[in-house]
């Protein structure tokens, strides 16, 4: 066929799936607006953004597990539309979140056909499940490497991958989602992935993933999507565009507010917080210093270690080797109690299930840092401590929580409002080295202002502030200096005020690494 | 999968798919344990003699029998605390129906089981449609149920028939007929466990009901009929019960504590309490300890309280075996 | 003036719709029980005396203690089904140690206290270390307590209570002015509610058990420690089972199955008092109301002439309904 008639043919062949005005907003934010894009059949279709871009959310709608708030999807022609994720199911359309859909304690077979089991009369046709199973997992080319009766709590991430798109494929799923597919996997796996990608795309899937491992696009994607705040930035062809054009379209944007000036020299104190060649299972080899009165901003991609190494400083999983200097003197972080008490501060980002107590009201999960640190029996008082006694107030107004009665369970509140709550107790308890984990996300621009300021304040008392965010302005806003981390790495340090291009570059390994990791870890939520 | 090859290839295949539960190891230590005594107090007296070998099987009838419906319920996700009533009930209710005359015993059978399917039915429903916890459903059940026996029977009540006296005491050759019930009962549980999509499916819902519910699973149905299955099995073990007592009493269920036995010897045969993972061989395993415990200390003359104290020593044992590699906190 | 009409109209408004936030607060344990009690003293005119009413509240007096212990370990998330066994052994074993001799009183009482606290450590232990349900733990405990006691009394208890031990469950400061007689196990209660309600609710302590329940993780990663508060919660639970079981056993005696079913008892009670089982929820003066509208529940339903196994039924409609109503309420507030 010549090119002409092959491009003929590419020009006319029709989408499997088209996604089309889409809109989808949550409290707070806008995380679709008005995204058009067309899946074509035997196509691996790459999505790419920074965090928060609007990737999972695309994907969960065209699964079914969301709503649009505006849009219309067509598949073959056909408008559909889904309540629930069995119906996209039923369409054909699968798909494969990062934390697996799988039963632990039930072997392959069984979670591959979980409520499609094959009976003979009227019980379940042990011979024929494994025969199915060993029949589709043949099918995507696995044949062989895992036994059909092993439970899947006792395979690894690959294979667990596996039995997922194995079930998929038993869906007769004519497209796939994979969300962050390689972020688990080791070299080795994701060169068997590619290889599984490739045959399924022959077979006329249509294949779409979320990943940020630049490399790994360019490496088995036809199409490219990039999305930016929401926006469809373009769609491209992958043998069309180089991986610096992609990140420029990724990044770039104009700045929504101002934030406070960053620090000058003069501002830093003396080095109180010191990590020198800490490692443990995620993180290796981290090496960075704190000093009184500056930002440390820590930037990187979702799964690039930020989160364990906050952990890892705070005592929550802690360093295996290595050593962590407060104020000059040696100490060894087991437990968040431990960095409590040597005045650190640590405000998470996944906030329901770590940072608050749903079902006790504000004031006591403000106070609950400072209340623990105290003996058992010590007297509370309800706004505050002795040394403070109106702390919940004086907060509440600080950070602007927005309630009726501090008396309110926090479950009541909004996302945003339940955020400054968990930075209130952060707050209260005075640390000298406050480590803020996304501190504006789901935050509204007013809210977002004054959270910054308080973070600022906080350096010219003197404090240092590690701040990780996966927002590239407020990184470049707010950061004294940037470190970039990639697969439990820093992998560098760049001055105040860098370009989103040159801490994208670095997030993304643009110094010859494709993208995968070496060794296996588990991807940042 | 098999070629047509010889059965011994079949067989073989057979005997390596067979994974034993861990409880096993306790069991078989439990029975050397008690032997070792025996020998040593005894002089092998206990473990020697058939009948009292035979005993401890019969001992596990009315414990075993109810223990496979709530090994049912706990592998879904749930619980089953009012079981102990319904064995009460079933025993004078069939007592009563059957006033000493075999031609009641089909119309007594019936009604019992009819009873048992309604209480399962309205257990199952308040926990999936009013989402009450199941702990405190079926405990409200439980002496709702305690009320209506104790305020219309006070005492003995009615009679069993000669002819239905079989099921507690007649024979099979030297096996006991109720015996033979108590495995019919057990591979009867198996079966419906690992063979069925009902069984498939309540280990989804137990495993994780979310994941369960997007592979399109009718989660409510499925523990419905759990908690009926868990209700009939306790009126077998009140019509056994009953059968041997050859008539039916209030206090017969209070008095086997088949609640808190039935939980125990699951958990101990490793049914994870939270659901999910599990089966009726581990709890058989489990029924079969209290047995062999029960009657080794009442053959060796030793304090049968002490057989109690031994009996909660070892749930606890039996299940931190299992829970003491968890990375998660226990509540 | 019109201004000041209005304002007054406003401010009448507001302290209409204040009343009715604060009533919208209470617990709904508090109109249950005033309803129950006044339906009681209908039906019986010795309840509305002050001789009855105190009668009552001594024989309920145990049953709150219980509760209270219930309620702190219901927060943390965990179950005591412990509970009945202690009381077990405390009037089993102390029928047996006083011998008849006041002065073994105290001492008995001390020792009691001592192994309360060791099947609450053993407890937390299996819990916290072990990582063993407290379902199961405790569910394993209460057989080998229950044990323990019947082995070490013999299957029978052994001796009567001296006076001096019966005096905490059975006996009243007299002359009271206004009411009389005052029991001594209220008492008791009072004491151990103040220091219940003071330490869970004006303490570190109670902040942290909630904490706990409501979110283990958040609890953790803010500094409690967890394994201290929920080891000790479990400590407390069996203390107050052994002063209740100290109540118990000098109110009404003891016999072999002396505290079988106070466990579920004192859930129930917990649970009415407005607790939530899966922890987060807890507050001690409802929870004693709780047990109290529990057993005016008996009285009642004895009082109608209805045969004490009613009781049981009636106990178990509340139960179900108790908790789907609190669930119902959850679920509108939302």
């Amino acid at each position: 066929m010549s090119e002409e008639e092959k491009q003929k043919m590419m020009n006319e062949r029709k989408p499997l799936m088209e996604v089309r005005n889409i809109t989808k907003r949550f409290p707070g934010v806008v995380a679709l607006d008005d995204v058009l894009v067309k899946f074509y059949p035997g196509e691996v279709h790459a999505v790419v953004g920074e965090n928060g871009a609007g990737k999972s959310t695309l994907m969960k709608i065209m699964a079914g597990a969301y709503i649009p708030d505006k849009g219309r999807m067509l598949l073959e022609d056909e408008e559909v539309s889904f309540s629930h994720p069995v119906q996209a199911q039923e369409k054909g359309i699968s798909i494969i979140y990062q934390e697996f859909n799988l039963l632990p304690e039930r072997s392959v077979a069984q979670n591959i056909f979980l409520g499609r089991e094959p009976t003979f009369l009227g019980m379940i046709d042990n011979r024929k499940i494994r025969q199915m199973a060993r029949k589709v997992l043949a099918d995507i080319g696995v044949e062989g490497t895992i036994p059909t009766s092993k439970l899947v709590g006792n395979l690894s991430v690959a294979e667990q991958q596996q039995v997922e798109i194995a079930k998929a494929i038993s869906l007769d799923a004519k497209i796939l989602i994979m969300d962050e597919p390689t972020a688990a996997l080791t070299i080795n796996e994701v060169k068997m992935l590619d290889e599984l990608i490739k045959r399924l795309k022959e077979r006329g899937i249509a294949i779409i993933f979320i990943s940020h491992r630049l490399g790994e696009v360019f490496q088995i994607s036809d199409t490219i999507t990039v999305l930016k705040d929401g926006k469809l930035v373009g769609t491209v062809k992958t043998n069309e565009v180089t991986s610096e054009d992609v990140v420029s379209m990724m990044v770039g944007r104009i700045l929504d507010h101002y934030f406070p000036p960053l620090g000058v020299p003069e501002d830093f104190g003396e080095v109180i917080l010191s990590v020198r060649n800490a490692s443990n299972d995620f993180l290796k080899n981290i090496n960075f210093d704190l000093k009184k009165g500056e930002v440390l901003g820590i930037a990187g991609l979702q799964g690039s270690g930020r989160t364990e190494m906050a952990q890892a400083v705070f005592g929550v999983v802690p360093f295996k080797t290595g050593s962590v200097t407060l104020d000059g003197k040696n100490q060894t972080i087991k437990s968040p109690s431990k960095a409590i008490k040597k005045q650190m501060g640590f405000v998470t980002e996944d906030r329901r299930s770590e940072g608050l107590c749903p079902q006790q009201p504000i004031r006591d999960n403000i106070l609950l840092t400072v209340r623990s640190i105290q003996t058992m029996l010590t007297p509370i008082s309800k706004n505050g401590i002795r040394r403070s006694p109106d702390l919940v107030p004086r907060l509440g107004e600080e950070v602007d929580i927005r309630t009726d009665s501090y008396d309110r369970e926090v479950q009541f509140l909004s996302g945003g409002n339940q955020q400054k709550v968990i930075l209130s107790k952060w707050l209260a308890s005075e640390a000298d080295v406050f480590i803020f984990d996304e501190p504006t996300r789901g935050i509204d621009v007013q809210a977002k202002a004054s959270i910054h300021d308080m973070i600022r304040d906080l350096t010219k008392q003197g404090r240092a502030v590690l701040m990780i965010s996966s927002e590239l302005p407020e990184i470049i806003g707010m950061s004294d200096r940037i470190l970039v981390m990639r697969d439990g790495k820093i992998t560098g340090e760049l001055p105040p005020e860098s370009s989103e291009l040159d801490i994208m570059l670095l997030a993304t390994g643009h110094n010859g690494d494709n993208g995968s990791n070496d060794s296996k870890g588990k991807g940042e939520k | 999968m098999t070629t047509t090859t010889a059965n011994g290839k079949g067989l073989k295949k057979f005997f390596r798919s067979i994974s034993i539960p861990p409880v096993y190891y306790f069991l078989i230590a439990i029975f050397f344990g008690g032997g070792l005594l025996d020998l040593f107090y005894a002089g092998g007296q206990i473990f020697g003699n058939p009948a009292i070998m035979l005993n401890i099987l019969v001992r596990s009838v009315a414990l075993g029998i109810v223990a496979v419906g709530q090994t049912m319920v706990i592998v879904g996700g749930s619980i089953d605390l009012s079981v102990v009533y319904v064995i009460s009930l079933t025993s004078v209710m069939s007592s009563y129906v059957m006033q000493g005359e075999a031609s009641n015993v089909p119309k007594a059978i019936l009604l019992v089981f009819l009873m048992g399917a309604g209480v399962g039915l309205v257990n199952g429903l308040i926990i999936t449609k009013l989402k009450v916890n199941s702990f405190i459903t079926t405990l409200g059940t439980s002496l709702i149920i305690s009320g209506i026996i104790n305020s219309t029977f006070s005492n003995w009540e009615g009679s069993v028939p000669r002819s239905f006296e079989f099921f507690g005491y007649a024979t099979v050759g030297p096996i006991p007929f109720s015996v033979i019930i108590l495995f019919l009962m057990i591979f009867a549980g198996w079966f419906v466990l690992s063979r069925t999509k009902f069984g498939a499916h309540l280990y989804g819902v137990g495993g994780n009901e979310e994941v369960a519910r997007l592979s399109g699973l009718r989660t409510d149905r499925v523990l419905i009929i759990a908690h009926v299955i868990c209700s009939l099995t306790a009126v077998l073990t009140g019509l056994f019960i009953v059968s041997r007592l050859r008539a039916g009493a209030p206090w017969v269920g209070p008095d086997g504590y088949y609640d808190l036995e039935s939980i125990a010897t699951t958990v101990v045969g490793g049914t994870l309490l939270a659901g999910g993972k599990g089966g009726v061989w581990g709890t058989l395993a489990g029924v079969l300890i209290f047995s062999i415990l029960d009657t080794t200390f009442n053959q060796l003359g030793v304090n049968p309280y002490l057989s109690i104290v031994f009996r909660g020593l070892i749930i606890v044992l039996a299940v931190a075996s299992y829970t003491i590699r968890s990375k998660k906190e226990a509540a | 003036m019109t201004t000041s009409a209005v304002t007054e109209k406003n401010s009448f408004m507001k302290i209409l719709s204040n009343v009715w936030e604060f009533i919208k607060k209470i617990p709904p344990v508090f109109p249950i029980f005033i309803v129950l009690f006044v339906i009681v003293s209908f039906l019986s005119p010795t309840y509305s005396t002050a001789t009855g009413i105190m009668a009552f509240l001594r024989r309920t007096a145990p049953l709150g203690i219980l509760a209270i212990g219930q309620m702190i370990v219901l927060a943390t998330g965990g179950f005591d089904l412990s509970m009945g066994s202690v009381v077990a052994l405390v009037c089993l074993v102390s029928s047996l140690l006083l011998a008849n001799d006041e002065a073994n009183t105290y001492p008995t009482i001390g020792l009691m206290l001592i192994l309360g606290a060791g099947i609450g450590l053993f407890n937390g232990f299996v819990v916290t270390f072990l990582k063993v349900p407290s379902f199961i733990a405790t569910l394993g405990t209460m057989l080998a307590v229950r044990g323990i006691a019947l082995y070490w009394v013999g299957g029978a208890p052994k001796g009567y209570f001296t006076d001096n031990f019966r005096m905490w469950g059975r006996g009243y400061i007299e002359n009271v002015p206004l009411v009389g007689r005052f029991p001594i196990g209220l008492i008791v209660l009072i004491v151990v509610g103040l220091i219940s309600w003071f330490a869970f609710h004006k303490t570190n302590y109670g902040k942290q058990i909630l904490a706990i329940g409501d979110n283990v993780r958040a609890a953790k990663l803010s500094g409690v420690k967890v394994r201290i508060v929920r080891m000790s919660a479990f400590v407390v639970s069996a203390v107050l089972a052994v002063i209740g079981g100290v109540m118990i056993g000098g109110y009404g005696g003891v016999n072999v199955s002396i505290g079988e079913g106070l466990e579920m008892d004192s859930i129930a009670a917990a649970v009415v008092g407005g607790v939530v089982l899966g922890g987060g929820k807890g507050s001690v003066i409802p929870v004693i109301f709780g047990a109290y509208s529990l057993e005016i529940l008996f009285s009642m339903l004895n009082l109608l002439g209805l045969p004490k196994p009613y009781k049981d039924s009636i106990q178990g409609l509340i139960i179900i309904g108790a908790v789907a109503y609190v669930a119902l309420s959850q679920r509108k507030k939302r």
